[in-house]
């Protein structure tokens, strides 16, 4: 545990001291704040809409907060994610063995498995800060309006799952190349096809649909961001994020089957 | 100290290294010696547990390097041909991280940290950040981050290649100050550098031990660069020989 500790210590340090942590946070701020600003705007113009036309009644009532600024903001972020978290895991691996950093990790009395696991925790203790920088905007609407904060929250926890998978699946990435390149774009296409896995389902018959369908990161994440923490979507989560860890340790260990 | 018998290490169809054995005593300095590509990194790769061996085995300090892993990484400090440093790292900083690593306990981190860093002479680089410290010193810190958690076995990957005259008189100097308590293997092309620093050495040619011997045996009759080039270009005919038959 301690040498799990060491080493994702040095990786949330290293990941604060590269410019590339400070592009990242701010891109991804920036883009949130310019959805957030949008969807509220457009929230706005709705509500004096429909209170314009009196002979609607109280149709402003159907307008909610939840569906109609957390639920797109949430799903804008998700995409972002899909760009930026392999933009910070790239490195993980990839740059310690091009500067033979990587040396050093293997030729400690460190089993590989604290090693993936210790980077794991590093990178995902980073995009957990970058999710968490996003509440001011749930901060805001709970200020000024009155969203459902259960349903709130269940999005929060969704996107947080969500980047953390992405972590696991970055690392993966990151593992399997020298190239930080290689390695950002690898992981860029696997967290892409996760998200569009589930394209055919409909026209494929009912078993390999439904499995596709469950493959698909959307799909459980669309779920937690309608306010649903199903247990299916939970497991899913966990699965991944243990499988992309199991797959980084496989391919860690693989220097050792050549 | 460490025994290394028939020692392969095969990369698909190519041999790197084929079927070494050497040993070395506890306390002495071998010279790992060998033209470019010999095999030298690879043994050294091997000996330290970051690649398995094909066939072959090899005893560190009494542990086998494929099987007792664990124990061996703990016992040995390594010097690869890159320093591993992490250049947004202080010397510090790094240092502790390394300690850590290694498995020096808690209470023990901050001495051998420190002992590290007075004994590589690094005191008043020891807040700059890595990146900022020239080749030279960079090698120091190397130097210091293999023998922080005091092994008993150092094995040093060409520990003067690309300093300047200066800094490869003060990295030597350096080894020397550490042998007699320690075991170090230290692989090198450079000639002088074994005679200044080694009890025995080893040349690998392609692959192959062509010569082990005490470097005073080896020195008595001819010059260390006479007996070198005899055993490469004796090996070099026998290998033209064999392919021939």
């Amino acid at each position: 545990m301690r040498n799990v500790f060491a080493i994702a210590g040095r990786e949330f340090r290293s990941i604060f001291t590269s410019p590339i942590a400070y592009v990242v946070l701010t891109g991804f701020l920036l883009l949130g704040g310019w959805f957030f600003f949008n969807l509220v705007a457009r929230f706005n113009l709705l509500v004096s809409l429909y209170s314009s036309f009196q002979q609607m009644g109280d149709a402003s009532a159907q307008l909610n907060l939840n569906e109609m600024v957390l639920a797109p903001l949430f799903q804008n972020l998700a995409v972002v994610l899909v760009i930026l978290v392999p933009m910070i895991t790239m490195r993980s691996f990839a740059e310690e063995k091009r500067t033979g950093t990587y040396e050093l990790l293997l030729t400690s009395p460190v089993g590989t498995g604290q090693i993936v696991v210790g980077k794991f925790l590093g990178a995902a203790g980073f995009i957990a800060i970058m999710v968490a920088l996003t509440s001011i905007y749930g901060l805001i609407l709970a200020a000024y309006g009155n969203p459902e904060i259960g349903v709130m929250a269940a999005g929060y926890l969704g996107l947080l799952l969500l980047a953390i998978t992405f972590v696991a699946v970055g690392l993966f990435a990151s593992s399997l190349t020298e190239n930080q390149i290689i390695a950002a774009v690898t992981g860029l296409v696997m967290l892409l096809l996760l998200f569009v896995i589930a394209w055919p389902a409909d026209s494929l018959p009912e078993t390999p649909g439904a499995i596709l369908r469950y493959l698909a990161v959307t799909e459980h994440f669309g779920q937690m961001v309608t306010g649903i923490i199903d247990t299916k979507s939970l497991i899913y989560f966990a699965s991944m994020i243990v499988g992309g860890m199991f797959l980084t340790q496989r391919s860690v260990e693989s220097v050792r089957w050549r | 100290m460490i025994e290394v018998h028939e020692l392969t290490k095969r990369y698909g169809d190519r041999v790197a290294v084929e079927s070494i054995s050497f040993t070395a005593e506890k306390g002495r300095v071998l010279g790992f010696l060998g033209p470019n590509g010999a095999g030298k990194t690879t043994t050294m790769r091997m000996l330290t547990g970051f690649l398995p061996p094909s066939s072959g085995t090899a005893r560190v300090a009494g542990y086998d390097v494929a099987t007792q892993s664990d124990e061996v990484r703990r016992r040995i400090g390594y010097l690869p041909e890159n320093p591993p440093l992490y250049p947004e790292m202080t010397v510090r900083s790094y240092l502790t991280f390394v300690a850590r690593l290694k498995g020096v306990p808690r209470a023990h981190l901050a001495a051998a940290r420190d002992r590290a860093i007075e004994r590589m002479g690094l005191t008043d680089v020891a807040g700059r950040l890595l990146a900022h410290l020239s080749k030279g010193y960079k090698q120091r810190v190397g130097l210091a981050q293999a023998l922080v958690h005091e092994p008993e076995v150092l094995v040093l990957d060409e520990p003067t290649i690309g300093l300047d005259p200066r800094q490869i008189i003060e990295i030597r100097g350096l080894i020397r100050g550490l042998a007699g308590e320690r075991t170090v293997i230290l692989s090198t092309h450079i000639l002088p550098e074994v005679s200044q620093l080694c009890d025995k050495v080893v040349i690998i040619n392609e692959g192959r031990i062509v010569c082990e011997d005490l470097r005073e045996n080896l020195t008595r009759n001819a010059s260390l660069e006479e007996v070198f080039l005899r055993s490469i270009t004796r090996d070099t005919a026998a290998r033209e020989a064999e392919a021939t038959v």
